[in-house]
């Protein structure tokens, strides 16, 4: 395609309209409103769905619903979560209530927030929650460990009590 | 509290000497955070044209951001690459930085403070100084970019050398207009004949459009940052430059800003006059000395908005459409400026 390129004026030629154009667009942008976000302050209201970091959950009873079965740490593709399970024995105070892991380790540098390990998880113990600003001031620090990941998971509001009458 | 008195005790040499340190370091101490202050606007004036809000973090309304920049460049490792030419790439910063604060020795910032004139160095020739002195600051920027040793900061240099010679003959063809009407080249004479009559970007308005040009292009401000053009040269002749050294380069081009808009001021826009409540006329008492230089300090604070404001308004100047304005533009409408007014002033008287 050949664009025909029209012939600029004499008044076009002294850059004059163009200079008076562009003071225009500036100072009208000068007065917006402007579309920062002073982040810390203010921030962004993650939308549904958002994958953020997961975290463990308990049930309205108070009781961690993970069940050590593992599969999450199976599938997790960059290897980020670590589990424990608690051996043969088990919690002899639990009752008829399945077993809970010893450790529940998740390392947040590792870990690329894909949902897996949620979508995987058959007793709905794993969430992926809506934080995402973890921050630590060394490696250890950001892998979550058990009682870190249930207390920043919270409780997850269930439709079956699944232990209420074992 | 130190006493004054002694200064009677002193000869009129040294008194000369005493007052002429002072008043140096005075414009130096109102310089410098001008410079300051003027990044902080830059960076501020920027982002509310784009939308933005600009650093506000540190200190009220981000007024601190200064020393926050300063700290910052100084800490910086200050890394000397090892194939560049170690001599001239020390001194580039600074014969950039020198020669926009030697410009200032001779514009008037004000009428006087007790007795003592408002003006470093009141020299005959003052237009003649300033202009010699300002296009010494193209060394450093080419010294910079042969010393370098590097093809982009090269680049920046020579366009630097070429961009400095177009401009610089039509910036000083444009002022002489100004002086066949004046029939001075002392600053303050040309801001006692603004006072008397009108400014004199009125008699020569064609002599302030180039002339306004002609300091964009000078102060390698877009639209003609050529020498720099980070698009298309990284960051042109102080690609190489890093932590204090870089600092320099970017104080000389705020004073290179300052100095240009108090040119301006002096030459066009009356100087520290006002043409009315009787403020065109020197000071007699010491708050009145002080409103003029306030009035000298506004003034050329607009032009530096203006230097800002262009800046995030026009894109840059292909290479060949800037020398094209430089030298078949401006030359020519700058002499035939100059014979207008000749023939102008002939006629009249």
């Amino acid at each position: 395609m050949i664009v025909k390129r029209r012939k600029l004026t004499f008044w076009e030629r002294l850059y004059i309209p163009a200079i008076l154009g562009g003071f225009k667009v500036t100072i009208k942008h000068f007065f917006q409103k402007k579309v920062t976000m002073q982040y810390p302050e203010e921030k962004w209201t993650v939308p549904q769905g958002y994958r953020g970091a997961p975290y463990l959950v308990k049930d309205p009873e108070g009781r961690t619903k993970c069940v050590s079965c593992q599969l999450c740490e199976f599938v997790c593709p960059p290897k980020a979560i670590r589990i424990t399970p608690p051996g043969p024995a088990g919690d002899p105070n639990a009752g008829n209530v399945e077993k809970s892991p010893k450790e529940f380790d998740i390392n947040m540098l590792r870990c690329i927030f894909c949902g897996y390990c949620q979508e995987v998880c058959p007793e709905e113990a794993i969430f992926l929650m809506k934080d995402y600003s973890l921050v630590g001031t060394n490696r250890k620090e950001m892998i979550y460990d058990k009682e870190k990941l249930l207390s920043l998971g919270g409780t997850h509001d269930d439709q079956i009590w699944k232990w209420k009458n074992k | 509290m130190f006493d004054w008195a002694f200064i009677n005790s002193l000869g009129p040499h040294q008194q000369f000497l005493f007052f002429s340190t002072l008043k140096v370091v005075g414009v130096i101490a109102m310089v410098m955070p001008m410079i300051a202050y003027s990044v902080v606007a830059e960076r501020r004036i920027s982002a509310w044209i784009q939308n933005r809000v600009g650093p506000n973090r540190v200190g009220p309304l981000g007024l601190l951001q200064p020393l926050a920049d300063g700290l910052k460049f100084i800490l910086k490792e200050d890394f000397t690459p090892a194939y560049v030419r170690k001599v001239y790439f020390w001194v580039a910063p600074a014969i950039t930085m020198i020669p926009a604060f030697l410009a200032f020795a001779v514009i008037p910032f004000g009428s006087n403070l007790g007795n003592q004139r408002m003006v470093i160095a009141d020299l005959n020739v003052g237009i003649l100084y300033s202009f010699g002195i300002v296009s010494l600051g193209v060394y450093g920027i080419v010294l910079a970019g042969y010393a370098s040793r590097s093809k982009y900061p090269f680049l920046g240099g020579i366009r630097s050398s070429a961009q400095m010679i177009s401009y610089e003959i039509a910036m000083g063809m444009s002022v002489i207009p100004l002086f066949l009407i004046v029939g001075d080249l002392n600053l303050s004479k040309v801001i006692e004949y603004q006072a008397n009559n009108a400014w004199l970007v009125f008699y020569a308005p064609l002599s302030f459009a180039i002339f306004l040009v002609s300091a964009f292009a000078e102060t390698n401000r877009l639209p003609f940052d050529m020498p720099e053009s980070e698009t298309e040269l990284v960051a042109g002749y102080h690609t190489e430059y890093s932590s204090m050294k870089f600092a320099l380069f970017f104080l000389g081009e705020y004073a290179n800003m300052i100095a240009a808009s108090a040119m301006m001021v002096t030459l066009f826009f009356g100087g520290w006059t006002l043409p009315f409540f009787g403020l065109d006329k020197p000071a007699t008492t010491i708050p009145m000395g002080l409103l003029h230089i306030v009035i000298f300090i506004t003034k050329m604070l607009g032009f530096m908005v203006l230097f800002i404001w262009v800046r995030w308004m026009l894109p840059r100047f292909r290479y060949d459409q800037l020398m094209d304005l430089g030298w078949r533009r401006f030359v020519p409408i700058a002499l035939l400026n100059i014979l207008i007014t000749a023939f102008g002033l002939y006629f009249k008287s």
